[in-house]
């Protein structure tokens, strides 16, 4: 009997051979190492191994909290410390990240690789905003402190840096206070894709969190109808002192077979979910985890998309190239007949400092793909869009995106690879993304 | 709860200690790695209530400092009132063969040293009317197999002896709680290959706390691999000689 070589995917479910070394010892097992990786919450290859490597680092038994102030809320901890750790531990002390993404299963390591954004990022920026400190294990063995103040070339490039800069072994961070932990909301539908624009850039002025969902599949006047939702925290009035239950989770237990997800199964999903909604507009508390993260509901969501996986495409729009933006992006989709479960605009505020911080001013929208065999040519179908428009990928979803596309899109690659070529010229840390989009050695 | 705790820094060790902090219990770590259980008193210290974890140097390899590290522990604390006990050695069949130096070490830290600083803590506990005693033990040391002659050897050993104490002090008021760990998934077993029933540490975490609050003497833990076992210790020597489990 031989043994099944073991394989590494990203949340995409797209494998290559390798495995993680696991070790409570991060500065023990990074040394030498080809690229550090966390909760694999990355949906593309940006977690997996080069190559010619099989091996990287599973920063996720390194979890430990350095420090905690009670009275300013600043937190230091190890990389692979879980938001969702965090939000067990200190939501019910009256404490969040407010720069919190989509999903709560992530390590703090990789919240700063991706410099991750979520609902907020018109109103708080990315996490790279709220970071003081790093600690990074750089190319050549050492191991460097870094913050805003301190090697702040090598910090701005690890923000959002995809853990290509040195692996990351201890993250310091602002955290916020909340005066409840509850969320109060109001959600809406939206008959088309002009109005969700005006509605998301409208209240972003007075709601701290926004996001819309888009059903993808809508063409014509309905093109770009879906739910507009948003949120800040309630008063402790709001809530009257309600405790704040724990959730319970549903799982996916196994891959399902391709054929589930078609165009007829995807546009029922949708049409339900729109009609779901039937007063036009809902208001109340919410749970932050049904507000914030509710696709952490269903574990291994992932596996509807069967065994051929799926990719996630995310890009900004800019406000530069117009509010016709969207429509053109989403006529351009529908045309090419995308099927997406879901499809997710939002907002977004001021670029980051990150060298490779994704968002700038504009609209970011992310689906689902399914992969099928003209993946590679809707993606790089919608990247010349993007191009045209101004915009830019999401490295932390990609898994197709081509070199010449990326270059074309972020005109801040040459600084960062700069910053690379002074801290590990051998590029002997690396990635599978970044030999497919940087042109890393194999 | 005032729980002295060696081995709090890892594994299992950790996410027991960490429920025990987050429930509000006060703990007082050992452990050889001085920076290493700074570390784990900040994290404990951030889950728990605030107050302070305090530590204390303590090898399992070095006994004559066992007397000190619990005077330390006992003073700090103001009379503690639980030990536990997750530190250990662990090498593969393999490499015990190999070196039979680093044999003869796991056979004193895992075995010999480990009913020494339980002696320490017994006698403390008894002599203030009783207390809780919870060592990890493992299932390697139910049986005689082959990928752990050595370090089961060690274990069975350190079995024994935590049924011996609970049988002669149990009515003294000394809870013994020997744990049994099937294959659990921590930095100790990373690189090895996981049989069916792996555990997470969390999960055996949740399993041990309950057994200290009920005393109980003996836990298997995943649960199913008490079934596990029950089969194993059945099976005739001629299978055993057979199988590679």
């Amino acid at each position: 009997m031989t043994e099944r070589e073991p394989t590494l995917a990203g949340w995409g479910n797209l494998p290559v051979p390798g495995r993680e070394v696991l070790s409570e010892d991060l500065p023990a097992v990074t040394r030498g190492a080809v690229l550090s990786r966390g909760m694999g919450r990355s949906y593309g290859d940006s977690s997996l191994p080069p190559p010619s490597r099989r091996e990287v680092v599973g920063t996720r038994l390194a979890d430990r909290i350095l420090a905690w102030d009670p009275a300013s809320g600043l937190l230091r901890a190890e990389a692979g410390f879980t938001l969702w750790e965090f939000n067990r531990l200190f939501l019910r002390r009256g404490w969040f990240i407010s720069a919190t993404p989509g999903t709560q299963f992530v390590s703090l390591g990789g919240m700063v690789a991706a410099d991750v954004h979520g609902k907020g990022h018109h109103w708080y920026g990315g996490f790279g905003a709220h970071l003081r400190a790093l600690r990074l294990r750089v190319a050549d063995g050492s191991i460097v402190d870094c913050g805003p103040g301190h090697e702040p070339e090598l910090f701005w490039a690890t923000v959002g840096g995809m853990g290509l800069t040195g692996h990351i072994l201890e993250v310091e961070c602002q955290t916020q206070a909340i005066p409840s932990p509850w969320i109060h909301s109001e959600s809406e539908r939206i008959d088309d894709i002009d109005q969700f624009i005006d509605a998301l850039k409208r209240s972003s002025e007075t709601w701290p969190f926004s996001v819309g969902w888009i059903d993808c599949l809508s063409r014509g006047r309905k093109m770009g109808r879906g739910i507009f939702d948003r949120g800040r925290w309630a008063t402790p009035e709001e809530t009257g002192g309600r405790p704040l239950p724990v959730t319970r989770r549903l799982a996916v237990p196994f891959n399902f077979p391709s054929w589930v997800l078609n165009r007829l199964t995807v546009q029922a999903f949708n049409t339900a979910i729109y009609w779901h909604h039937f007063r036009r507009s809902r208001r109340g508390l919410r749970h932050p985890d049904s507000f914030f993260y509710p696709l952490d509901a269903i574990l291994h969501w992932n596996r509807i998309y069967g065994r051929r996986g799926f990719t996630q495409y995310q890009c900004v729009l800019p406000d530069s190239a117009g509010k016709g933006a969207a429509r053109r992006f989403l006529e351009l989709l529908t045309s090419r007949g995308g099927a997406s479960f879901l499809c997710v605009i939002k907002d977004a505020g001021a670029q980051g400092q990150g060298m490779l911080s994704f968002l700038r001013p504009g609209i970011s929208i992310a689906l689902d793909i399914p992969v099928r065999d003209d993946t590679q040519r809707l993606v790089d179908t919608l990247n010349e869009l993007v191009i045209a428009e101004g915009g830019r990928i999401y490295l932390a979803k990609d898994a197709f995106t081509r070199p010449e596309h990326y270059a074309a899109m972020d005109p801040r690659l040459p600084a960062f690879q700069a910053v690379r070529d002074r801290w590990d010229p051998a590029r002997s840390i690396r990635s599978a993304q970044s030999v497919r989009v940087f042109g890393d050695p194999p | 709860m005032k729980v002295v705790f060696l081995g709090a820094t890892r594994g299992m060790g950790r996410a027991l200690a960490r429920l025990l902090a987050e429930r509000g219990d006060s703990l007082f770590l050992l452990g050889r790695d001085e920076e290493e259980l700074v570390r784990s008193a900040a994290d404990l210290q951030a889950r728990g209530r605030g107050e302070a974890v305090r530590h204390a140097a303590c090898d399992l390899g070095a006994p004559e400092g066992f007397a000190a590290a619990l005077d330390a522990a006992d003073a700090a604390l103001a009379g503690f009132d639980a030990v536990v006990v997750t530190a250990g050695m662990f090498a593969t069949q393999d490499q015990l063969e190999a070196d039979v130096a680093l044999a003869h070490r796991l056979l004193v830290v895992d075995f010999a040293n480990t009913v020494v600083f339980c002696e320490h803590a017994r006698k403390r506990l008894l002599a203030r009317g009783g207390g809780t005693l919870c060592v990890f033990s493992s299932v390697a040391g139910d049986r005689g197999r082959k990928p752990v002659v050595l370090y089961g050897a060690a274990k069975a050993g350190l079995s024994h002896y935590l049924e011996g104490l609970d049988h002669k002090f149990r009515a003294d008021g000394l809870r013994t709680v020997c744990v049994k760990p099937g294959f659990v998934r921590t930095g100790m077993t990373a690189g090895l290959k996981a049989p069916p029933f792996a555990g997470e540490p969390e999960g055996v975490a949740r399993a041990v706390l309950a057994a200290i609050d009920r005393g109980t003497p003996e836990l298997y833990t995943p649960g199913i691999w008490a079934h596990v076992m029950r089969v194993i210790r059945w099976l005739p020597r001629f299978v055993m000689r057979k199988i590679k489990f």
